[in-house]
C-alpha cells in the first residue's frame, strides 16, 4: 500500500490541498421542481443531487407505523459515475450505505412529529470521487430542511483517513484506494453527535482518536457550508437579524 | 430501499421497566456486568467436507462457519492477491422472526461488517496466495450460517469465520501445463494476525457489551469495533437509528481493546 506519493515533501496531496483541507464544496437548493425538497452537492469531483418526497402516505399502508414517520431511504449510483460502468442494480453495497445514511438522518429528524406518514429520501450519484456517502448525507439533510421537515439539527458528515501514515481530512478517490485508512463521520453539530462512524483500515488507538477528532472538525466546516446554503436560499440578501454578523464573524475565523 | 420498522421482537413493559432499572444499577437480565461477554464456546472441524470449519456459541447465539478454497480470477484492482469471500445468512431455523428468502438489509450488513472485520486485519497473507499473478489465484470462501439468533450476531459470526479460518488446512494447488492441478497435499493458511470484534450498544446513557436480542430491541445504537493482535484498530461499523457522543464512542473503543484480548487468547489456543 501506499505506492504512489499521495502526501509530496511539502506536505500537498495529489489535489493540492493540505493535510487539513476539504475538498470545494458547493450546496444548491431547490434543484428539483417536482420534489418537495432537494439540493445537490459538488463535493470535490463528486457529483449527487438528493430529493425529498414527504411527509406524505405510506404506501403500501401496513408499513405505516402508529406513533412516528416512516423514513425511507435509497442510495444509488448511476452506471456512469464510476471509472468502469456500474451495473444499474442495487449492489449489496448500496444496500448497506441507504442502511447507515437513514440510520445518520433519523436522529435528526423529528419523526413523531409525522404519524403513520412517510419521507422519502433519494440520493443519487452522478459521479463519484470518494467520500460520497457523506457527501450524499450532507446534501439529504439540506434537502429535508428544504423540504420543511421539523429537525433536531442539521446533519453534517465528512470523513478524515490515514495517508503516508498521517491523519488527513476529506479522503478523495485515490487516498480511498491506495491510503491506508478510510473513516466517514456524520455528526450533529449542535448536539453533538455522532450518527454515522465507521472504519477499515489499521489505525492506532492514538491515530484513531486524531481521526474521529479531525473528522468532526470536518463536519463542522461542512455545517457552515450547509447553512449558508440554506440561509442564501431562504433569505437572499436580507439576512435575518444577527445572522449577517455571525455570518462574517465565520469567515474570520 | 431502506426504511424504519418496528422490531419484530416485542418486550413486555414490564420487562422493559426491569431491564432499565437493572441497568442504570450496573446489572443485566441475565445476571452479567455490563461489560461482561457471554459465555463463549469453540468447537472447529466439525465438517469434515470443509477445508475448514466451526461452531460457534455466544450465549444462545450460534453460528456455523465452513471454509471452502478453490482456485479462480483475481478481484480487479487487486490482481496480485488471492482472494477471501466472507458471507452470512440468518437461517429460518434461527428464530421465529426469520422468513426464508433473499437477504434483508441487515444480513446484507452483517455479512459486509464481518467480511470488513476479517478482510481490513489482513488476518490472512492474501500475496502469498496467488499462483499466475493477475490469472490465478487462491480464493477462499467462508460460508457463515447462523442458526440460533439471541443477540450480537455481530461478534458471534466474526468469532466463527476466524476459528474456521483457523482450523482450515488449505489443499495445495500447482500449475502445470497452465492448469490448475490439486497435489492432495495440503498446508496452513498464511495467518498474520488475530482480528477481534467486540459490539457494544447503548440503553439510556449506559454502554453495555455483547448484547442478547432482548437487550438489542431495546437499543438506541449500536457500535462494532475489531482490534488485531497489535491491538490497532483495523474496521468500525456504528449501526441503529441513534447516535453516540464522542466521549462514549472513545470509551467503546477503550473496552473492545481491553476486551478482545482474552478473546484472543481463546482464538490463539486453536493453532496447534
Amino acid at each position: 500500500m501506499d505506492q504512489t506519493i499521495l502526501i509530496d515533501e511539502n506536505g500537498k496531496r495529489t489535489d493540492g490541498r493540505s493535510i487539513d483541507d476539504l475538498r470545494d464544496v458547493k450546496i444548491t437548493i431547490g434543484v428539483l421542481k417536482n420534489a418537495d425538497g432537494s439540493a445537490s452537492i459538488e463535493f470535490g469531483k463528486n457529483k449527487i443531487i438528493v430529493a425529498v418526497y414527504g411527509p406524505r402516505e405510506v404506501h403500501p399502508k401496513h408499513m405505516a407505523l402508529p406513533d412516528r414517520c416512516v423514513l425511507r431511504c435509497r442510495y444509488h449510483m448511476s452506471p456512469f459515475s464510476t471509472d468502469t460502468r456500474k451495473n444499474p442494480a442495487p449492489s449489496r453495497r448500496e444496500v448497506e450505505i441507504s442502511k447507515v445514511m437513514r440510520e445518520a438522518l433519523e436522529p435528526a429528524i423529528m419523526l413523531e412529529d409525522y404519524p403513520r406518514a412517510a419521507i422519502d429520501v433519494f440520493v443519487e450519484v452522478l459521479q463519484a470521487d470518494g467520500g460520497s456517502r457523506c457527501a450524499g448525507i450532507a446534501a439529504a439533510s439540506v434537502a429535508l430542511a428544504d423540504a420543511g421537515v421539523n429537525m433536531r439539527d442539521l446533519v453534517a458528515a465528512c470523513a478524515a483517513g490515514k495517508v503516508n501514515d498521517k491523519i488527513v481530512l476529506d479522503i478523495n478517490d485515490i487516498e480511498d484506494k491506495e491510503g491506508s485508512a478510510d473513516m466517514p463521520v456524520a455528526y450533529l453539530p449542535n448536539l453533538e453527535q455522532i450518527t454515522l462512524l465507521q472504519l477499515d483500515g489499521i489505525l492506532t488507538e492514538s491515530q484513531f482518536n486524531e481521526c474521529v477528532e479531525k473528522a468532526i472538525h470536518g463536519c463542522k466546516m461542512v455545517y457552515e457550508i450547509q447553512r449558508k446554503a440554506l440561509i442564501e436560499k431562504y433569505f437572499g440578501n436580507d439576512l435575518p437579524e444577527g445572522e449577517e454578523k455571525e455570518l462574517e464573524e465565520n469567515k474570520e475565523n | 430501499m431502506s426504511l424504519s420498522k418496528k422490531s419484530p421482537i416485542v418486550i413486555e413493559q414490564l420487562r422493559k421497566r426491569q431491564m432499565f432499572d437493572l441497568i442504570t444499577n450496573g446489572k443485566r437480565l441475565d445476571g452479567r456486568s455490563l461489560e461482561d461477554i457471554r459465555d463463549l464456546q469453540i468447537e472447529i472441524n466439525i465438517i469434515k467436507k470443509a477445508d475448514g470449519s466451526a461452531k460457534v456459541r455466544l450465549g444462545n447465539s450460534e453460528v456455523i462457519a465452513g471454509v471452502k478454497v478453490e482456485t479462480g480470477a483475481p478481484f480487479e484492482g487487486l490482481e496480485n492477491k488471492g482472494a477471501l469471500i466472507v458471507t452470512a445468512e440468518v437461517l429460518p431455523i434461527a428464530s421465529p422472526y426469520i422468513e426464508p428468502g433473499p437477504p434483508d438489509e441487515e444480513t446484507i450488513e452483517l455479512a459486509r461488517v464481518v467480511d470488513r472485520g476479517i478482510r481490513e486485519s489482513q488476518m490472512i497473507d492474501l500475496d502469498k496466495l496467488v499462483l499466475i499473478p493477475g490469472k490465478i489465484v487462491y480464493v477462499i470462501f467462508v460460508d457463515c450460517s447462523i442458526i440460533n439468533a439471541d443477540g450480537n450476531l455481530f461478534d458471534a459470526t466474526s468469532y466463527a469465520v476466524v476459528a474456521a479460518l483457523l482450523s482450515t488446512q488449505l489443499p495445495i494447488f500447482e500449475i502445470h501445463d497452465e492448469k490448475v492441478v490439486d497435489t492432495g497435499k495440503k498446508q496452513e493458511p498464511p495467518i498474520r494476525t488475530i482480528p477481534v470484534s467486540i459490539t457494544s450498544i447503548r440503553i439510556g446513557n449506559n454502554i453495555i457489551i455483547d448484547p442478547t436480542a432482548e437487550e438489542e430491541a431495546c437499543m438506541e445504537s449500536r457500535i462494532t469495533i475489531t482490534t488485531n493482535s497489535k491491538n490497532e484498530y483495523t474496521a468500525i461499523q456504528k449501526g441503529s437509528t441513534g447516535y453516540f457522543t464522542l466521549e462514549q464512542i472513545k470509551f467503546t473503543a477503550q473496552t473492545a481493546r481491553v476486551k478482545a484480548e482474552t478473546l484472543r487468547t481463546r482464538l490463539k489456543e486453536l493453532i496447534k
